[in-house]
């Protein structure tokens, strides 16, 4: 059988352009690496990496995104945009039906939009703060009239920004975050949810309604919860699992995995995300409130080495906010503090730091962010900073940062397509309160990035919008309110029998709907 | 002393065993002069083979640190949780044991019942919670391991002091006016010391075990280089880098091994009957 598959996949290597035309067939289980397990999958609730991966299967927006960052149709079959940019209609598919048969319609939307998410998710409260009025003038039409021109208004519809919630259960709930129809998840995506075995598996299965005749092609998906690195990659390697999402695996074993006969990757399917990693620093702590004494962690820190040995050299050092694959990035000056402990030394003396301990808390996501913590103390110590590491799990993680109980932490972030919608959440000094580990959990208050960040959003055209950020790059890159480490790069490593997998810009995450595996 | 020392002696297992805990030991307290850097530096390209390149006789781990400076120093964590823990774990098993035996009555059902709550709990599981709950440290780690085994030193100490309880000397110094608390620690204590050693010694052994395993699940002191830790780092790779587990383990292996084997001698020499045999 082996020997075959193998054959098949050199085949398929050999005469792609052909096959590539090849009808799908229906059938088959897809099984599928979530790590780690999520803490709940509605989606319009929880905003998190292992939520999106399954809940992109049973939630959709009115849009998806192709790896340009192209808008295609999803709950949203057509859209037209007025002249000024200013309106945004938006002809939704006709026949969609939510999975306990109910219909869904421009209702569902209005709600989704106006009612819950802005209390719900952070992202869909910024982007919504555009928008003058939605109104439905008919079942299938919903009609965005925005107070200025917004260009990345047309970005704002992935699954995971804006994903639409059925207004018939979730009426009326005065604490989303404890509803109970949180725990059977009801959506118009192309997969159902069927059960979840905690610690065990999440299952999916195909939903016969779905508006796509003929769509999706896989019978079930079944998202396996395994908490051992090894164990993850030995389910591939006996073909247990069929698919590892980016970062399901240590990266230690990623040049194994992809090396074995049978196994195909690739690193699309990220263009959305362009996820960025960096270190929040709290800077409600005096010490850590001085600006040289994060420009000291940043020379002490070895990022070269942390993309080269922690990450196998996928990925590179980060330069700024804004990563250098999302629209509106403008490249430093200078180059973006080097690894030069020399001078960290130097600007720890000067801001005369007295050897209070600093505490880290690292992201608890697996082996290698361990090891990078240990890397990040290292680095910190060799240079004069007391560090102590703290232990934590995922939700103490999400608790400490969003009661802003730490010092330095471990994190990353998604982009989302555009810096109005990825980045500045994260620097505007409004949005910093307390409850929530994604905002602007630092407590960076600059005026004159406020200024321009809000500027920049509603600015028209492209190269005014251009102009701003490269302004507010500039200031975010002096004044260092986060420690920016890596710009990410996750391969997807997958059963060469899985066909179409990756089709959008948010990769298995939403794409499931195409995917198909080959009898 | 010296009849100690000879019987001792004639057990070969004892005296190998006390041979590795000297080394371990020497390496302890050599640590900081053989290897003065943090055992966290990063000192040499990762994944470096043992003997691969000269200074690195062991090797470099998956970020490049020294796998030998890491094995020097974690042997203090080792030893240190290990004694420590014993001791804590003696100081509260020895005190309810003996009240229990020596009372009786309702004080030796209550705590007994006490002592029977911790025994029903699998230790290992136990010392799992109450680490997690208390947060990582070597302090919380110490205290965990503490809890989950003073139970079998109470319950060794009560039937000890029950057998004794009933011996005409302490009839004796009960007639002679001396109060409950005398008679235990100046007549029966002295007289229940060979049986608790021994067990100490094993219980040091368990301890180091159980640190190294909290240590391999991750939930060791995250500050601290100890050899649970090193195993659990390493296992991910261990297919590409047998040597970034191996060593440690073997370094537990050994030292629990010596622990054991010093109980045996200890057990050979202080238990009369087994003594009498031998001569």
């Amino acid at each position: 059988m082996k020997t075959l598959l193998s054959a098949l996949c050199l085949t398929t290597a050999l005469a792609l352009p052909a096959l590539a035309q090849e009808t799908p067939t229906p059938g088959g289980t897809l099984d599928v690496i979530v790590q780690p397990e999520p803490p709940g999958l509605v989606i319009g609730i929880v905003a998190n990496g292992p939520a999106g991966l399954v809940g992109g299967s049973i939630y959709e927006s009115l849009l998806r995104y192709d790896a340009n960052l192209d808008p295609e149709p999803s709950l949203a079959k057509s859209w037209e945009i007025s002249e000024d940019g200013l309106t945004y209609t938006f002809h939704l598919q006709d026949g969609v039906k939510w999975h306990d048969g109910e219909p869904f319609t421009a209702d569902d939307v209005l709600f989704t939009l106006q009612t819950m998410l802005p209390k719900t998710l952070v992202k869909a409260r910024m982007t919504m703060d555009h928008v003058e009025s939605v109104t439905a003038p008919d079942p299938l039409t919903v009609v965005f009239k925005l107070k200025a021109p917004f260009e990345p208004f047309i970005r704002a519809f992935n699954y995971g920004s804006l994903p639409m919630m059925p207004k018939h259960i979730y009426e009326g709930v005065e604490d989303y975050a404890r509803a109970p129809a949180n725990d059977t998840p009801i959506g118009t995506g192309p997969f159902k949810f069927v059960e979840w075995k905690k610690g065990s598996y999440i299952k999916l299965e195909k939903f016969q309604d779905y508006y796509l005749k003929g769509k999706p092609y896989l019978d079930d998906v079944i998202y396996h919860i395994i908490p051992d690195a090894s164990s993850r990659s030995v389910a591939f390697e006996t073909g247990v699992v069929d698919v590892l999402p980016g970062g399901s695996v240590e990266n230690f074993d990623v040049p194994r995995l992809t090396g074995l006969d049978n196994s195909c990757n690739t690193t699309k399917g990220w263009e959305f995300y362009s996820p960025l990693s960096w270190l929040w620093v709290n800077e409600a702590n005096p010490i850590l409130a001085n600006v040289k004494i994060r420009q000291a962690m940043m020379y002490a820190m070895d990022r070269d080495f942390m993309v080269d040995v922690l990450w196998n050299g996928m990925g590179k050092p980060a330069d700024g906010p804004i990563t250098s694959t999302t629209p509106f990035y403008s490249a430093p000056e200078k180059p973006f503090y080097p690894h030069d402990p020399k001078k960290a030394k130097a600007l720890l003396k000067e801001a005369g730091y007295d050897g209070t301990p600093i505490k880290l808390l690292p992201l608890p996501y697996g082996e290698t962010w361990q090891r990078w913590a240990e890397v990040v103390r290292q680095n910190l110590e060799d240079v004069g900073f007391k560090v102590e590491m703290q232990s934590t799990d995922v939700a103490g993680w999400n608790q400490r940062l969003a009661q802003r109980d730490y010092d330095i932490a471990f994190t990353y972030l998604y982009q989302n397509g555009d810096p109005e919608l990825g980045v500045a959440r994260n620097y505007l000094s409004t949005n910093r309160d307390a409850g929530s580990p994604w905002n602007n959990v630092e407590g960076y208050v600059n005026p004159e990035v406020d200024k321009l960040f809000n500027a920049a959003a509603i600015a028209f055209p492209a190269e005014k919008r251009q102009e701003l950020y490269s302004q507010v790059q500039g200031i975010l890159r002096e004044d260092l309110p986060v420690l920016w480490l890596t710009e990410m790069s996750f391969p997807t490593i997958y059963n060469c029998h899985v066909q179409n997998l990756v089709s959008t810009a948010s990769g298995v995450n939403n794409g499931l709907r195409d995917a198909w595996i080959k009898q | 002393m010296k009849d100690f020392a000879k019987s001792f002696a004639r057990n070969r297992g004892a005296v190998l065993g006390i041979v590795i805990l000297v080394l371990v030991l020497g390496l302890t307290l050599a640590a900081p002069l053989l290897f003065p850097r943090s055992p966290w530096s990063i000192v040499q390209r990762p994944f470096l083979p043992p003997l691969s390149v000269p200074g690195f006789p062991l090797g470099t781990d998956t970020l490049g640190r020294d796998l030998a400076s890491g094995l020097a120093h974690g042997a203090y964590v080792s030893l240190m949780v290990g004694l420590i823990s014993t001791v804590v774990s003696l100081a509260i098993g020895v005190p309810l044991g003996a009240a229990a035996g020596y009372f009786g009555g309702w004080v030796d059902d209550g705590l007994m019942r006490i002592t029977e709550f911790f025994q029903v709990i699998p230790a290992f599981a136990f010392a799992v919670v109450l680490v997690a709950i208390f947060q990582p440290s070597i302090t919380s780690i110490v205290i965990a391991i503490a809890l989950v085994s003073w139970p079998p030193v109470a319950r060794l100490l009560r039937g000890e002091v029950m057998s004794l309880r009933t011996r005409e000397f302490i009839e004796a110094a009960e007639l002679s006016g001396q109060s409950g608390l005398t008679i235990i620690w100046r007549q029966i204590l002295p007289n229940t010391l060979s049986p608790v050693i021994v067990l100490a010694s094993m219980m040091v052994a368990t301890a180091i075990l159980t640190e190294s395993a909290l240590s391999f699940m991750g939930l060791g002191d995250p500050n601290v280089m100890s050899w649970g830790y090193m195993i659990g780092a390493g296992r991910t790779v261990i297919r590409q880098a047998w040597w970034i587990s191996f060593f440690p383990g073997l370094a537990i292996l050994l030292t629990v091994l010596a622990f054991n084997l010093i109980g045996e001698g200890l057990n050979d020499v202080l238990n009369p009957r087994l003594s009498k045999r031998r001569s």
